[in-house]
């Protein structure tokens, strides 16, 4: 991976900034990571803000994080208790076989909040959509796959209107 | 406001002519999108919920009469009495800042707040009516709906801080009154086979396994892949099939050992109308015998009514409160003696 700011060396250090709700992570190599460091008007010296870096990085792969309410998986995990709506995004890799172990499904087929049927309808139709793709490629029948394949996206632009 | 629930004597139970299926309940999870859960939440976030959810409750007309209370504002047995009437759970009981209770004229419909999720919003009736419950729970979450926005997913349903409740976050449950079972011993057969099929049973008085007073609560598992009617369906299904095998059990027993069970329940019925000092866990057994005995027609002259109440109203906090102050354990067994006595008298 090359330096998100020269462009030229390869990245060595990486930078994990929550801004908001999004995460944005920055690649720099030793040099304007150096550059980047004595912008920062910071008394740090350089060795303890990279060591920070490096600390940094270790964690932001161990510990699987909720960006927005900062429970942990493992803290999930001593608990059985999720901390807020988006740790079910950010988690939602882990929790699928879970959710499967526990109810038998992972679709919801029960009600939806009022207000909320529109999108609900085109979301389901796409997924529906998809597991038909699915099928349509492993039974190899190319046609049928593209023709759906065109329909998912026709929805999801809608959806994304 | 505890005399005016004690003077209504659980409306909701009703005259229901069902007799082995006590009640009926289904309780909502929800909570609000824009906060954590309320293990996560902060205090002021905890009580910024509760204001909420009470303006919420309020600017529905259907609630304009019920109470809300901040649960720091209720003592211990306050609670407990609570508990007891089954409006709060354990949980509800451990002290923490922004938890509230609404509680319906009537207390068809109460909600705990800040629990384990913002919502826990249940319905209850006597019998068996768990249709009838759904579409009212139904239309009052749909109302609820226009004033707060609640955590949803279109894949996974509404979230809840435990991922075993998601989905439609709905558990329906009835309380069944199963004496025939135990006495034949066919009752552990029946839960391990309620379990296997993904159906929680316990007992409804006292922790664990234990079921006093022969009730059991059966409820759905499962709250995710299937539609609220679907759920309420197949627990139907299987409630009506328990309530089959309770009746061919009391036949049975009423066929072989029919002068052992009158003997039983007389038993039952002389001790209550006579004892000075009762614990609850004795009181309970004896009042399931003479349920079942007014059930089988061996008992006259006692509505079931009567009975149906008394096993609320025996228990510890409701007896304190009755009595206006705390009670020791052998006055507890005084005071509850004395009130089988008072109402279960011959001439009544």
């Amino acid at each position: 991976m090359l330096c998100d700011i020269c462009h030229k060396n390869i990245a060595t250090i990486h930078l994990t900034e929550i801004v908001g709700d999004k995460i944005v992570e920055l690649h720099l190599c030793s040099k304007c990571a150096q550059m980047k460091t004595e912008e920062i008007k910071n008394q740090l010296s350089l060795s303890e803000f990279l060591t920070g870096l490096v600390k940094e990085e270790k964690k932001e792969r161990r510990v699987l994080r909720c960006a927005k309410c900062g429970l942990t998986f493992n803290d999930f995990r001593k608990m059985g208790k999720l901390g807020c709506k988006f740790c079910y995004e950010s988690f939602r890799e882990k929790l699928l076989p879970l959710l499967r172990k526990i109810h038998g499904s992972v679709e919801h087929t029960g009600k939806v909040p009022q207000g909320l049927k529109e999108e609900e309808i085109l979301e389901r139709k796409i997924r529906e959509l998809r597991k038909k793709l699915a099928k349509a490629i492993k039974l190899e029948e190319y046609e049928e796959a593209a023709r759906i394949r065109d329909e998912i996206r026709n929805l999801e632009k809608k959806r994304d209107v | 406001m505890f005399e005016e629930f004690l003077e209504k004597q659980l409306s909701w139970l009703g005259d229901s002519s069902e007799n082995i299926i006590f009640s009926s309940r289904i309780r909502l999870a929800r909570n609000l999108s824009e906060y954590p859960f309320p293990h996560k939440a902060t205090s002021s976030q905890r009580e910024e919920i509760r204001e909420r959810i009470k303006g919420a409750i309020f600017k529905l007309e259907e609630f304009k009469d019920s109470i809300f209370v901040n649960m720091e504002d209720l003592n211990a047995l306050d609670k407990q009495f609570f508990l007891e009437r089954h409006i709060i759970s354990q949980e509800h009981m451990v002290s923490s800042s922004g938890k509230g209770l609404m509680i319906s004229s009537g207390e068809e419909i109460s909600m705990m707040v800040n629990e384990e999720d913002h919502i826990r919003f249940q319905i209850l009736a006597g019998g068996f009516r768990l249709d009838e419950l759904w579409e009212k729970i139904n239309y009052f979450d749909d109302r609820l709906t226009s004033y707060l926005k609640f955590a949803f997913l279109p894949d996974l349903g509404y979230l809840t801080s435990c991922p075993t409740n998601i989905g439609t976050a709905l558990r329906a449950s009835c309380m069944l009154h199963l004496p025939g079972l135990v006495m034949t011993r066919k009752i552990n057969k029946i839960l391990e086979l309620l379990a296997k099929l993904s159906f929680t049973s316990r007992g409804l008085f006292g922790e664990g396994t234990q079921a006093l007073g022969d009730f059991f609560q059966i409820s759905n598992q499962v709250s995710l892949g299937l539609s609220e009617k679907e759920l309420i369906e197949n627990l139907v299904g299987i409630v009506k099939q328990v309530r089959e095998q309770e009746e061919e059990a009391r036949i049975s027993l009423v066929k072989r050992q029919k002068i052992t069970l009158e003997d039983k329940i007389g038993r039952a019925l002389g001790i209550l109308r006579n004892a000075y000092l009762i614990t609850t866990k004795e009181a309970l057994s004896y009042l399931s015998l003479l349920y079942l005995g007014i059930d089988l027609g061996i008992i006259k002259n006692i509505s079931q009514k009567v009975v149906k109440n008394l096993f609320i109203v025996i228990q510890p906090a409701h007896l304190q409160k009755k009595e206006g102050r705390m009670l020791r354990e052998e006055e507890r067994d005084y005071v509850r003696a004395y009130i089988l006595r008072k109402r279960l008298k011959e001439d009544v």
